[in-house]
């Protein structure tokens, strides 16, 4: 039950998915606690993006078709959200065209959002850093696949860096949201939203291939109304929704040729992020209680570790698992008060060359040792793997 | 005999003209001579004629426009390079009742920008785009543009546009009107007086044809000087851009109500 709470504590949609994979083997479970539930489907996690981006009340989607992400498009396509909710839905020219209709309608004060994959959302940074730089709101996902270059269709997490490192140009920063279930990859549309309209930033969802491919049952969010228009101008006197008489003009841009202004910008963006860093870390932890060991892991690398964990504890090797759900701000604090208890070693398990570990690296401060572990080019690791790399590369030495 | 001051001149019974409300009271960055001051200032006029001003959502470009919003006395987005006809379909396709323009140069609309051109006409997007075309990349110090005429010389052409190893000039106006999406497609100019009307009447046509929903772009090309670029003075600019621009850039309407002018 305390595990329960402190998933719910983290974040709503994923204690949802744990709550499912422990009520699979929880025979008290009755059918009328199923009936209370939302809306269930056994959806792909593209699906159930798309899904969740007609129920968040978004009011457009403007993508291009990529491997291993299509499904998003094509779901939208074939759902007819117009007919729905009045949604937008465009299948754009490339990636960089979708990328500027977002800024577009997201300086309007619209609710939109675009997906894509590695090479995509590549050719999309000029416009993240064109969002970020006028502070725009808007949605993001990208379904990871590896690389470089044109690289594979099979899933990968070496967009560690492009997504929080700033990608684009300049200095800027956006949330990552990590999701790590078909579920999450539809709560965090919702919990994106409400994270980009409130910080004005744009939000990623860094999923990979697993995720957006895989099936689970999901459990779908009641549909969220969209704004009127008349709404909208009322709520977001920034939008560029049509000067009325009188008033003075809203401008959407990130251009300040004066470079006083150009920095005193640049402080108001770097403070915005500080506020994020100390407000919105979410993460989550898996028997770190008594753990000696802690292994780092996101998105579906956190489900392989989770395994790892339930078989290296049979062993009697006390490693516990640090799941990030934000990638930024990443929870630098929180582990730091985990090397105050006595952690003797990180493992930073991520299907990467080693992106992510820097960050742990910086985040513990040399208190312990840190390693990293991980397949990549579109090789996903088994929980084995993982286990013999704790062994080897953290309790062995 | 007094002086005559600043308040005997601007008495209401010596008005001849007034500036629109549109246009801010902020200096024009544009170089004495250019001809951006007058396009900014007519496509503002027509707004303002049309009573367009509490709709409207204007798109500057890069380059030497890219100051467009600070003139411009409306809402407006600051696109990136090339993008303004994506950034434009993104606020018209959520907001179809609201008016939509793009104010774009030619190293924009038809170099980095051509894609987005090409695809928002294709679609036939309800949006006017202002092109204004000088042959050169005036912003970034007179570099050759996809429009630089053939001989013509720029600081990265400097012994003239060699257009076997540097491509031929693009007309993009006319490569546009070929598209089903555009329902008016014009060049103007706006060097004389009489050219100002002809162009004023052409902006007043694509803003109607907005407001009326009339399927697909109105595109109007405006030819304009470059004089800083072309290193010439006002004047010279003007009678060079009428000797060597307007032979290969003809002016007239190209596509009127969706139908090619024969």
């Amino acid at each position: 039950m305390y595990r329960m709470q402190q998933l719910r504590d983290c974040l709503p949609g994923w204690s949802y998915f744990c709550l499912q994979t422990e009520v699979v083997a929880d025979e008290k479970k009755s059918f009328k606690q199923i009936n209370d539930m939302g809306e269930l489907k056994l959806m792909k996690g593209n699906e159930a993006l798309a899904e969740a981006a007609i129920r968040a009340g978004a009011d457009a989607y403007f993508g291009y078709p990529i491997t291993p992400q299509s499904e998003v498009i094509e779901y939208l396509m074939a759902e007819k959200p117009y007919d729905r909710t009045g949604m937008v839905v465009l299948q754009a020219e490339s990636e960089i065209a979708a990328i500027n209709m977002i800024y577009g309608a997201a300086g309007a004060g619209k609710r939109v959002i675009t997906s894509s994959s590695s090479p995509g959302v590549s050719l999309k940074q000029e416009g993240i850093s064109y969002i970020a730089g006028a502070e725009l709101p808007c949605v993001y996902a990208n379904v990871v696949r590896g690389g470089p270059g044109l690289g594979t269709i099979q899933p990968s997490q070496a967009d560690y860096f492009q997504s929080t490192k700033g990608g684009g140009h300049g200095d800027y920063k956006q949330i990552v949201l990590a999701p790590a279930s078909v579920q999450e990859m539809s709560d965090f549309v919702k919990i994106g939203f409400d994270l980009a309209f409130q910080y004005r930033i744009p939000v990623l969802i860094l999923s990979d291939g697993v995720i957006g491919q895989m099936m689970e049952k999901v459990e779908l969010f009641d549909q969220i109304p969209r704004l009127s228009d008349e709404e909208i101008a009322e709520k977001y006197a920034w939008a560029t929704t049509g000067k009325k008489k009188g008033t003075e003009r809203r401008v959407i841009t990130s251009l300040y040729l004066d470079s006083h202004k150009m920095e005193e910008h640049n402080l108001h963006l770097q403070r915005k992020y500080k506020t994020i860093s100390e407000n919105e870390v979410r993460y989550e932890l898996f028997d770190c209680d008594d753990a000696e060991y802690i292994i780092v892991a996101y998105g579906s690398s956190a489900r392989i570790a989770q395994k790892a964990i339930q078989i290296a504890r049979k062993k009697g090797i006390k490693v516990g698992l640090l799941r990030l759900i934000t990638l930024f701000p990443f929870p630098a604090k929180q582990m730091q008060e985990l090397c105050k208890k006595g952690v003797k070693g990180w493992l930073a398990v991520e299907m990467s060359a080693g992106q992510m570990v820097e960050d742990v690296m910086l985040s513990v401060k040399g208190c312990a040792k840190v390693e990293h572990f991980g397949r990549y080019g579109g090789i996903v690791h088994t929980p084995e793997e993982v286990l013999h790399a704790l062994e080897e590369k953290i309790i062995g030495d | 005999m007094a002086e005559i001051t600043f308040e005997d001149i601007v008495k209401p019974e010596n008005l001849v003209y007034k500036k629109t409300d549109l246009m801010t009271d902020k200096a024009l960055s544009y170089c004495p001579g250019c001809g951006h001051g007058t396009a900014h200032r007519i496509v503002m006029e027509i707004i303002e004629e049309l009573g367009l001003e509490e709709k409207t959502i204007g798109v500057a470009p890069v380059g030497c426009s890219v100051l467009a919003y600070e003139f411009m006395n409306i809402d407006m987005t600051q696109a990136a390079h090339g993008r303004a006809p994506a950034v434009a379909t993104g606020i018209k396709r959520v907001y179809p009742d609201k008016i939509v323009f793009t104010y774009q140069g030619d190293g924009d609309l038809a170099a980095i920008g051509t894609a987005e051109t090409i695809h928002a006409c294709n679609r036939g997007e309800q949006i006017v785009i202002i092109f204004v075309n000088n042959g050169i990349y005036g912003m970034t110090g007179g570099q050759m543009a996809p429009t630089t005429l053939p001989g013509m010389k720029s600081s990265t052409s400097p012994y003239g546009r060699d257009v076997e190893s540097m491509g031929n000039p693009l007309k993009m106006t006319e490569l546009v009107a070929q598209l089903p999406g555009t329902y008016f497609v014009t060049r103007q100019a706006v060097h004389t007086p009489a050219a100002v009307r002809r162009a004023k009447k052409s902006i007043r046509k694509a803003f109607e044809n907005q407001v009326n929903k009339k399927p697909g772009v109105s595109f109007v090309e405006i030819v304009s000087n470059c004089n800083s670029g072309w290193k010439m003075t006002p004047t010279d600019s003007n009678k060079w851009m009428e000797d060597n621009m307007f032979p290969f850039y003809p002016l007239g309407d190209i596509k009127v109500d969706g139908q090619l002018v024969k």
